[in-house]
């Protein structure tokens, strides 16, 4: 287990390597160092599927076990012995989350990793592989569908012209020939005065975006805002025009994809209230205000039109995700069973395609540097019983929820002179909220843990820096620099 | 499914239940062969995702070369095992338990094969006198080994007590308990690892208690509910079902059942939402589904209000 805070997860664990914030590429570059100077290797693999090992091995060669100690905090002989025992295992994974992937090098993070499987040939094999696990039931399927601006449904690219031409020809229409935007470059957009109109479907960036207040300056400075949601979040509070949508999961009929690619069926068991109305509706109402007249299909019509022109879906037949308990991709045709994972054929002879690059990844520290300004790392999270911004978990009482905390360990607090449960003001180069004080067993000094489920209680995303990683638009909610103060309570003067 | 079991199929061992030669692929159980044979066995403490942990003892069967009659759902099936599960001393056997629990527990909300297996060993749950008064509440979780009462011989000991309420979330009336230990099972290794509830006490007076009978909301409890998921009897209950029950509101055969996919995280649990009056009142999850076999966290589990309760804001 590899996090720079003592989890419950770390705490079931053999053994926990307890980093500091944003050096996970110091780490990985080292355990590469390590399995190739100790000749773990999987000589084989390398030689006949990968391509750039020389340069990889030369530009991890500065990360010895005494330099990434230096750099991450942990033990030497711990990063040894990671790297001796993923090498020597039969089957390993390396499964990893928003702390991989929320940083300014959020890529290079996740490059690190897969030089380390490509190492040691612990990829493309039944119990083996690089697992990013998703954190809501469907971010999967949105990327799959083609939500994301470079990518067609079935991450066909949108600027190849065959493909794109594919789509074209299908929905009779005329589809941009340049990839679009995603989050981070929008509100860039909104900056310059470039992006004028926004259609939120079903996110909440008044809440959740980092540096929160910037982002809704620029939201209340567009022309127009529509807001499609299930409830009247704070960001639909911003908008011109709310659709009120029935809930994807319980109200309306479809399909979800999960962590492990295994697309499912969602179903309606509730009819949903008042005026609120399926997704579908609401599009193809839309597009009929447009002069598009896209009739009234069905969820099992729409998922068949994805079968035709997504070939990794098209053996996913409504009847067969039924009988199989859903399918994992890629699934070509009818009688395959799905893929339970990916990348086999680099381990065919020759490789079936494309060899997989080594990527040569150094560490850069956090951009929000620590100073004696803001010299504590603050880093963010979830907790068990709650759910991003707590639109959703906001709506049952968990016995298990406390008051939203800034939580530190007692030497930060006994250091700082603030005390368990004390009110403070937490300030960074964004913004400055209060919060109250959760002495913790799990942080090493210097580290503060917070979340933002409850942003009514505490504004976190004030807090946290927005540069994002220019290779996939993330935001760095993991490295905030801050510093706590006391408040001083006012002294009366008597008027 | 991974590459070692496509294509790969078990051996098959041969047995035979009631005369009738059964084949059974290699490590199933005695239990998996009668029920191939479609012998109904009885089972309470037997879950297909749980370890067997031999509690109930209402599964017995006879078999041959054995002293004493063997619980099916633990034994293994070796070749050429030769089984009798409808003997008048395995009907002895299951009647004799079902009798105790019957005039112990309140079995009222125990399932549909509840019924009918006591209907088929006619079991006779007042022979043993008219049932005991409910205790105080806390009485039997105070109670320590050593310390227990004779029985007048008149009445028949019950675990009659009061429900624990603490939250919104679950009760638990260990009235209807009968220790068939699924609760500790899914608490423990064999789904949530959590192991905030255990069996405490000796004899009559065993129940299933929190470290130190602590109140759950300061025990190591997740509140995953797959407790809930496994209690045969109604002894653990959502709240939202024992509320519908105490109001005379809970009505199974207006509710429908949905599957669906959990709202949050990315692992794709499936949950079956009982709803009744466009209103889910409960949630579970199939226990023959790949992605975690009928369990749930606390999020998919009770965190579904928000759909419902969204008119009022």
């Amino acid at each position: 287990m590899v996090d720079p805070r003592r989890t419950s997860s770390a705490q079931w664990a053999d053994v926990w390597l307890g980093l500091d914030v944003g050096t996970d590429i110091a780490l990985a570059n080292a355990v590469a160092r390590e399995i190739i100077t100790q000749g773990l290797v999987h000589r084989d693999f390398i030689e006949h599927a990968t391509t750039g090992f020389d340069k990889y091995r030369v530009a991890v060669e500065p990360y010895t076990l005494e330099h990434a100690e230096q750099i991450t905090g942990v033990r030497g002989e711990m990063i040894r012995d990671l790297a001796h025992a993923y090498a020597g295992a039969k089957k390993a994974q390396l499964c990893w989350t928003l702390g991989i992937t929320e940083h300014h090098n959020a890529v290079d993070n996740v490059l690190s990793l897969i030089n380390l499987s490509l190492l040691t040939g612990h990829v493309g094999r039944s119990g083996s592989g690089l697992n990013p696990l998703r954190g809501q039931n469907n971010v999967q399927g949105g990327g799959d569908m083609g939500a994301i601006p470079n990518k067609l449904p079935g991450f066909q690219d949108v600027e190849n012209n065959q493909l794109r031409q594919k789509f074209e020809r299908a929905w009779n229409c005329t589809i941009p020939q340049k990839n679009g935007w995603h989050l981070s470059l929008m509100f860039e957009a909104m900056e310059r005065g470039d992006l004028r109109g926004l259609y939120v479907i079903g996110e909440n960036p008044a809440q959740s975006e980092a540096n929160v207040e910037h982002a809704i300056h620029l939201m209340e400075g567009l022309d127009h805002l529509i807001v499609q949601d299930i409830f009247l979040t704070k960001t639909a509070e911003l908008a011109d025009v709310v659709l009120p949508a029935a809930a994807g999961w319980a109200e309306a009929e479809g399909t979800v994809t999960s962590s492990e690619r295994r697309v499912q069926r969602v179903r309606k068991a509730l009819d949903p209230p008042g005026e609120a109305r399926d997704d579908v509706e609401i599009l193809c109402e839309l597009a009929k205000r447009f002069g598009h007249d896209w009739g009234h299909p069905t969820a099992e019509e729409i998922w068949d039109e994805v079968r035709s022109l997504s070939p990794m879906h098209a053996g996913m037949s409504y009847a067969r995700l039924d009988a199989l308990g859903g399918i994992q991709w890629p699934c070509p045709d009818e009688d395959s069973q799905g893929s339970s994972y990916l990348h086999g054929r680099l381990w065919k002879r020759p490789v079936e395609g494309r060899l997989a690059p080594f990527s040569v990844v150094d560490h850069l520290p956090p951009a929000d540097e620590l100073t004696d300004e803001y010299p504590i790392r603050l880093t963010t999270g979830r907790r068990l019983d709650s759910f991003n911004t707590g639109v959703q978990s906001g709506g049952f009482q968990s016995p298990l929820r406390r008051a939203e905390t800034l939580d530190i360990c007692e030497s930060d607090g006994r250091r700082l002179g603030v005390a368990d449960s004390e009110r403070v003001r937490v300030r960074s180069r964004r913004g400055v909220i209060e919060m109250t004080v959760r002495y913790t067993d799990d942080l090493r000094p210097g580290l503060a843990f917070t979340t933002f489920h409850f942003p009514d209680e505490a504004e976190t995303n004030q807090l946290t820096n927005p540069t994002w990683d220019k290779k996939s638009g993330t935001a760095d909610f993991k490295a905030t620099a801050i510093c706590i103060e006391k408040i001083k309570l006012a002294v009366g003067t008597g008027g | 499914m991974s590459d070692e079991a496509k294509g790969q199929t078990l051996p098959l061992v041969e047995v035979t239940v009631d005369g009738e030669t059964v084949r059974a692929p290699e490590g199933a159980t005695l239990l998996d062969a009668c029920r191939a044979k479609g012998a109904d066995t009885p089972t309470l403490c037997y879950l297909e995702t749980l370890t067997p942990v031999n509690a109930c003892r209402v599964c017995v069967v006879e078999l041959e070369g054995s002293r004493t009659l063997v619980p099916s759902c633990s034994r293994a099936a070796h070749p050429g095992a030769v089984v009798h599960t409808d003997t008048p001393r395995v009907r002895h056997s299951r009647k004799l338990v079902l009798e105790l629990l019957a005039s112990s527990v309140d079995l009222s909300l125990a399932n549909g094969d509840m019924k009918r297996w006591m209907d088929y060993y006619e079991v006779d749950a007042e022979k043993f006198g008219p049932s005991s008064a409910s205790t105080a509440a806390g009485d039997r979780d105070g109670r320590r080994p050593g310390h227990h009462h004779a029985p007048d011989g008149k009445t028949a000991e019950t675990v009659a007590q009061p429900v624990k309420i603490h939250d919104e979330m679950y009760i638990r009336d260990y009235s209807k308990c009968i220790l068939c230990y699924k609760c500790v099972e899914a608490c423990g290794e064999d789904a949530q690892n959590t192991f905030a509830i255990a069996v405490a006490g000796r004899g009559f007076d065993a129940r299933i208690s929190t470290e130190f009978d602590r109140r759950l909301d300061d025990s190591a409890c997740v509140y995953c509910g797959n407790c809930i998921g496994v209690c045969p009897t109604g002894a653990l209950m959502f709240k939202s079902e024992y509320d519908r029950r105490e109001t005379g509101e809970w009505n199974e055969l207006q509710q429908r059942v949905t599957r669906t996919v959990c709202p949050y995280c990315g692992v794709g649990c499936n949950l079956d939402l009982h709803v009744q009056d466009n209103e889910i009142v409960k949630v579970m999850s199939p226990i023959d589904h790949s992605v975690t076999h009928g369990h749930l966290c606390i999020k998919g589990r009770f965190g579904w209000q928000f759909v419902q309760n969204r008119e009022e804001t």
